[in-house]
């Protein structure tokens, strides 16, 4: 560009996108949601030997207003279900959502009316974290790969623009399973 | 008499912890190793020679609680030969928003074809995208290994190919043996 050049050592400089992602992921406080057994390894990763408030979650609250990070860890029932939903409202933006464990992502094997398919149908997720519970390191995992997401989130006009890309990208997306020519073996692939 | 001393005391407590042994695990950097059993991420096992051991046979759908694999079986031919034997898994999904890694699969496949990897980073941020198919569970081609489809290569008969074929193949030059993690 020319400026970097001509300025002294010692300044570096960035964009405001990117100093915004960096304070957005280093303090990202998360609101617990524990359900089921997904909760006790959620407890467990907040404990001395995983101690996830290395990743600066220090304050792992159940208080809604003062969170951004809301860790939905175990089946959703339908009961439950508007009950998520409020507290989801209740947190201030900008707000992401992990979706801890397979019951949480989707269900998982409680496949019957009583739980909800995936904690999708009510808030937007961010990360998907399968495993029935998944270990602390899967959770890490999953929160290394959203501040990732948040750092590299774009602001105001660029992020409304990646928004639209987004969703245009995945309205025209190639499905992971090959639909194969129909063969004389074959009546088709998905259930 | 020394009563004035408590408040100081407290901040003993502190100074004897800094030289404490830390027992957090770093974990991005440092990695704990599982349990050499754990029940990670599934793998689709070959034969010495590469074929696929996955016959198509659907028991792992069947045995799973949470319908989380999806197989749809295809004919071997002369031409194109994927497994020894007559059939193999033309289409094989593992949904691992479902998969609950249980490892009932493991137990009901018949040829070992199935089988848990230790690895468990697998989170993510789309749907679809935890749809694993067939080439992501596969397991890697290693040394004297041929990428399928191919003829049998250890042993004429399919008799010859389950009973000598991995002592066939360890003596090959060459050869993986069978005694690798892919022959288990």
């Amino acid at each position: 560009m020319g400026i970097e050049e001509k300025l002294p050592s010692g300044i570096l400089l960035t964009t405001v996108e990117q100093i915004a992602g960096l304070v957005r992921k280093s303090s990202m406080w998360p609101a617990t949601f524990g359900l089921a057994c997904c909760a006790i390894e959620m407890m467990s990763a907040g404990g001395p030997h995983y101690d996830i408030a290395r990743y600066g979650m220090e304050k792992f609250g159940a208080t809604p207003r003062q969170a951004d990070l809301m860790i939905v860890a175990g089946r959703v029932s339908q009961k439950m279900a508007p009950v998520l939903r409020q507290i989801y409202d209740q947190m201030p933006e900008p707000k992401w959502v992990i979706a801890m464990g397979v019951c949480a992502s989707s269900g998982g094997m409680f496949n019957n009316y009583a739980i909800v398919q995936g904690v999708d149908h009510i808030v937007p997720v961010d990360m998907y974290l399968p495993g029935c519970p998944p270990r602390p390191e899967m959770l890490f995992d999953a929160v290394l790969k959203l501040h990732d997401k948040v750092q590299n989130t774009k602001l105001g006009a660029h992020r409304r623009r990646e928004i639209e890309e987004e969703e245009e990208r995945k309205l025209r997306r190639q499905l992971p399973y090959p639909v194969y020519a129909a063969t004389e073996h074959s009546e088709g692939v998905g259930r | 008499m020394l009563d004035w001393l408590n408040p100081v005391k407290g901040f003993g407590v502190t100074f004897h912890t800094m030289f404490k042994k830390v027992p957090t695990v770093n974990y991005p950097e440092e990695v704990r190793p599982t349990a050499p059993r754990f029940h990670g991420r599934h793998q689709l096992n070959r034969w010495p020679d590469g074929l696929e051991k996955c016959i198509g046979c659907e028991l792992c759908a069947w045995a799973c609680p949470a319908d989380a694999i999806y197989v749809e079986g295809g004919d071997n031919t002369e031409d194109s030969r994927f497994s020894p034997g007559e059939r193999y898994g033309r289409v094989y999904q593992i949904n691992y928003l479902r998969c609950i890694l249980c490892g009932l699969c493991v137990e009901a496949c018949p040829t070992r074809a199935l089988t848990m990897t230790n690895e468990y980073e697998i989170a993510d941020d789309e749907r679809e995208s935890l749809i694993w198919t067939k080439e992501q569970l596969l397991a890697p081609l290693l040394e004297g290994m041929e990428a399928p489809p191919h003829p049998m290569r250890l042993g004429e008969t399919e008799e010859d190919y389950y009973r000598q074929g991995p002592a066939f193949a360890r003596s090959a030059p060459g050869g993986t043996g069978a005694d690798g993690k892919a022959d288990r």
